[in-house]
């Protein structure tokens, strides 16, 4: 069996950002597990920009922004093996997989990092009726045959659904000459950040209809149209309200799901609303040892704030691994309430000497409201919002000194207020 | 010319092909799909009936209880999954527990073995998730379930191997009938036979017209269901029937012997015989009639639902035998439930009048009934792993991560006899897609390597066949 100090399972920016850092901490063995033929993840077919405003302070392409890590990767001894699969990670932190070189791998970790990204949800999931006819793709598929493969797969388009891989798709299919009829969005407000709705959308002419969605597709072949129609309060489709559209393409930009199965396999306990682990403020998992960190963990709009996070993560690890945890630990819960649907990390040191970030998202849109941080009846801060969204991400520091004053049963809220 | 075209590629028409494979008989197995199983056999319950609800002495009634009793084997000798679960009909009222008592005495009759009533506790006891308004239900131990393609892309492999030529995108467009032979004219060419099995399913009685006769009709009867995550797969540990109706045997929950949860059908005669959509009112009540049976399954944990049309026969009897009208015909038609629990059966009983017409026939030194078992690196343990991929690499590159399919699955399933074209039929063969991102990561590599096994462009692969093209012309 391999024996690693520490095990990165995914190569994207997630993976990537917590090896660097965990290196950079002192960790000297680590091998990074990657699936596809490259590092980057999904970075490699985002070839739009708007990624890096933040971290780097300069728009880049996500393969630009990956390439700045993995050449960091490079300028190091972190083992990387790609076109790899990892199959299992025990309790014990053996970690198996599975590549063409090596065949079938075993590795003894110190520590994991879980970094496996997310998927896009699937039709399936949604119980649009109608035929099974091809032409109905997510998003993400989509991108990849044009990005990737250099091909179209579509020529007049439908969108359902408004994240931002939806309508990132819906300027990337107009530019390639292709027809985007309209983006349907179930819900009242987009999940999508607001700059996309404007550069991928409003400057192309395409329409987003909210509260509407796609009940029926057609065609027994190839796609031939989808019949939409306006939801009511509760989601459900207005008769009289159907529309037929011809179309030859359904693209689905419904949600991700963080890719949890090797988590709940390893027994990890995930959070319901983030479906991902529940953690401490340094990314580790109910199993010690065990980190996550990126769309594992929560699904992200930013690809600065996964780096970010995974830079946590890394150093938990780091300091698991090297034995400089703090001997001290008392942990506490963070609560979301009124409007906030989760925070991570759900967890929180209160003996750890330093400030904690947290973050969460909100359940509906929000217009000039406070967002309050509350611990034991103490208002810890309370800040005015003038807009809050469910697809924007927010955060909140938790200072040390503030964290020092409560005790073992205190809890932090975090609430949207007037 | 050939000696035996048979018509139709679904379980009836690739069960027989096995069979009659082990004579000297040349042989041509045709479909107007792009791959076998495309019709009635790809979207069914995938349940081997015990044979209590045909009509006592019917040939339903005698095929289906012969074919259950032969199914176990028949998986065996192909390395097709089967799992003998056993089934429940369950009763929700005085009404009801009478109709089982009928059940009962049918089966009885038509030499169904070990059945049994249960009353409300062991019923509860056998099934504990079950609706606690049950009164009762008919036990048949000898029930099971297979993965009705899986069993016809195996029987299909086992006829190709023993000589039998498949031909895909082969629709019969009009038949010639003369003292000598009988020809279909055909898309892929005239194909001449001394006779025509015709196992067209909804089709059937549109070939035997063509042949000359009209006495058969069928209608297209569409079921609609909901397959569900393998997390919820275990919810019922039988297959769950309710009181059958002059329909059919109503919404069943039954695992799948891949390990999801199914349930389904409705039971709706529809006009167009090609019309596998699924609607709305259909899927609301396989949800609200699965809920009568199971309170606790919930469609949240759907992965995809999908149609399936039955070959109903207007006097719901299988047709199988030489045409009246026309003697080089012979049909297979009307098979419908239980046509999957009969298929071992049925293939046995054409054997019969195939023997009757050539005489005699002798079986080929040669013939071999099996099917190889087909590299499942799912259920290997490491050691085994370890093994497969030193012997070939393909193996170690995991292409469908939710099901764990491995390249050289998929290549496997593309070479193998009468192999896969698309993206269903590798999907057909390996599972690779059929997890819950359905296809999402896999679905383009699935593309590429097909097109590269193939030799043609990424833009030629289609989902299933005719028109069903995933990619249009190459980007600016």
């Amino acid at each position: 069996m391999l024996q690693y100090d520490l095990v990165v399972v995914g190569g994207g920016p997630a993976g990537m950002a917590a090896a660097l850092k965990a290196k950079e901490c002192g960790v000297s063995k680590i091998v990074i597990l990657e699936r596809a033929e490259t590092l980057g993840g999904i970075l490699e077919q985002c070839i739009h920009t708007g990624f890096g405003l933040h971290y780097f302070g300069e728009e880049l392409s996500g393969p630009e922004y990956a390439a700045r890590f993995i050449e960091l990767v490079k300028q190091t001894d972190i083992d990387v093996k790609v076109n790899t699969m990892v199959l299992s990670v025990s309790d014990d932190k053996v970690v198996t997989a599975v590549n063409t070189a090596d065949g079938l791998l075993k590795i003894q970790a110190k520590a994991v990092v879980l970094a496996m990204g997310c998927r896009e949800r699937p039709r399936g999931a949604l119980q649009i009726a109608g035929t099974r006819a091809s032409g109905i793709m997510t998003a993400g598929t989509a991108q990849k045959y044009v990005n990737i493969d250099g091909y179209m797969p579509g020529k007049k388009v439908v969108i359902l659904g408004s994240g931002d891989i939806g309508l990132i798709m819906a300027r990337r299919m107009t530019l390639e000459g292709a027809e985007v009829k309209v983006v349907c969005e179930l819900m009242p407000f987009s999940g999508g950040l607001t700059r996309n709705i404007v550069q991928c959308l409003d400057d192309f002419g395409i329409p987003l209809r909210l509260s509407t969605t796609v009940i029926e597709t057609h065609g027994k072949e190839r796609l031939e149209g989808v019949t939409i129609a306006q939801v009511d309060d509760h989601l459900q489709p207005i008769p009289g309200t159907e529309e037929y559209i011809e179309c030859d393409t359904l693209m689905l930009s419904v949600g991700l799901i963080p890719e949890n199965e090797l988590t709940k396999q390893a027994g990890i306990g995930l959070d319901r609303i983030t479906n991902g682990a529940v953690v401490n403020e340094m990314r580790e998992t109910d199993h010690k040892g065990i980190f996550a960190c990126g769309n594992v963990l929560q699904v992200h709009d930013l690809v600065d704030y996964v780096t970010l996070e995974s830079q946590i993560a890394g150093e938990g690890a780091a300091r698991y691994i090297l034995g400089q945890d703090s001997d001290e630990k008392v942990y506490i819960n963070t609560k979301p309430e009124n409007g906030v649907r989760y925070i991570v990390p759900q967890k929180v040191n209160i003996k750890s000497k330093e400030d904690v970030k947290l973050y969460f998202r909100v359940g509906a849109i929000y217009k000039n409201k406070k967002l309050t941080v509350e611990a034991d009846g103490n208002v810890i801060s309370s800040k005015k919002k003038v807009k809050l969204a469910p697809g924007e991400m927010e955060n909140v520091v938790i200072p040390a000194d503030v964290l020092a004053s409560l005790n073992e049963n205190s809890t932090i809220t975090v609430r949207v207020e007037d | 010319m050939y000696d035996i075209a048979i018509v139709g590629a679904g379980v009836t028409g690739a069960m027989t092909a096995r069979e009659l494979s082990q004579y000297d008989l040349k042989i041509a197995l045709l479909d107007k799909c792009n791959d076998v199983a495309m019709g009635a056999t790809k979207a069914n319950s995938g349940i081997v009936h015990a044979g209590f609800d045909a009509a006592e002495g019917s040939l339903m009634a005698k095929l289906n209880v012969e074919g259950c009793a032969m199914m176990a084997e028949t998986c065996k000798k192909l390395n097709v999954p089967y799992k003998n679960n056993g089934s429940l009909v369950v009763a929700f009222s005085e009404e009801e527990t009478e109709h089982l008592q009928k059940l009962y005495d049918r089966g009885v009759k038509n030499g169904v073995p070990d059945m049994k009533i249960l009353s409300k506790e062991e019923l509860l006891a056998m099934e504990p998730n079950l609706n606690p308004d049950a009164c009762g239900a008919l036990y048949a131990p000898t029930a099971g379930i297979v993965c009705p393609y899986e069993l016809t892309i195996a029987a299909t492999e086992c006829a190709v191997t023993n000589g039998v030529e498949f031909i895909r995108n082969c629709e019969v467009k009009a038949v010639e009938t003369d003292d000598e032979k009988i020809t279909l004219d055909t898309t892929q060419g005239k194909i001449e036979a001394k006779y025509v099995i015709n196992a067209a399913g909804v089709f059937a009685d549109d070939l035997a017209r063509m042949a000359g006769d009209d006495t058969i009709h069928i209608t297209a009867r569409r079921g609609e269901y909901f397959l569900l995550d393998k997390s919820v797969g275990n919810t019922v540990n039988h297959t769950i029937f309710q009181c059958p109706s002059k329909m059919g045997k109503g919404i069943l929950v039954a695992q799948t012997v891949d390990g999801n949860l199914l349930m389904g059908p409705t039971a709706e005669d529809i006009e167009d015989k090609s019309d596998v959509s699924t609607s709305n009112a259909g899927l609301n009540n396989v949800k609200k009639f699965a809920a009568k049976s199971v309170p606790t399954i919930n469609a949240r944990n759907a992965i995809t639902s999908f149609t399936g049309l039955r070959a109903h026969a207007d006097a719901h009897e299988f047709i199988i035998g030489v045409s009246e009208k026309n003697p080089r015909l012979i049909n297979a038609a009307g098979i419908e439930s239980p046509g999957l629990s009969s298929s071992p059966a049925i293939a046995k009983y054409i054997d019969n009048i195939v023997k009757s017409l050539f005489g005699d026939l002798t079986v080929k030194a040669d013939y071999d009934d099996t099917r190889e078992a087909p590299v499942r690196f799912r259920h290997m343990t490491d050691e085994e792993r370890e093994e497969l991929i030193k012997k070939n690499s393909a193996y170690g590159r995991i292409i469908c991560r939710c099901e764990t399919i491995t390249e050289g699955e998929i290549l496997d399933a593309i070479h193998a006899p009468a192999g896969a074209r698309d993206v269903d039929g590798v999907k057909r063969r390996t599972r690779a897609g059929m997890g819950r991102c359905q296809g999402g990561f896999c679905g383009s590599k699935v593309v590429e390597i097909l097109a590269r096994e193939l030799g043609c462009e990424l833009n030629d692969i289609t989902k299933f066949g005719g028109n069903s093209n995933i990619l249009f012309d190459r980007t600016k």
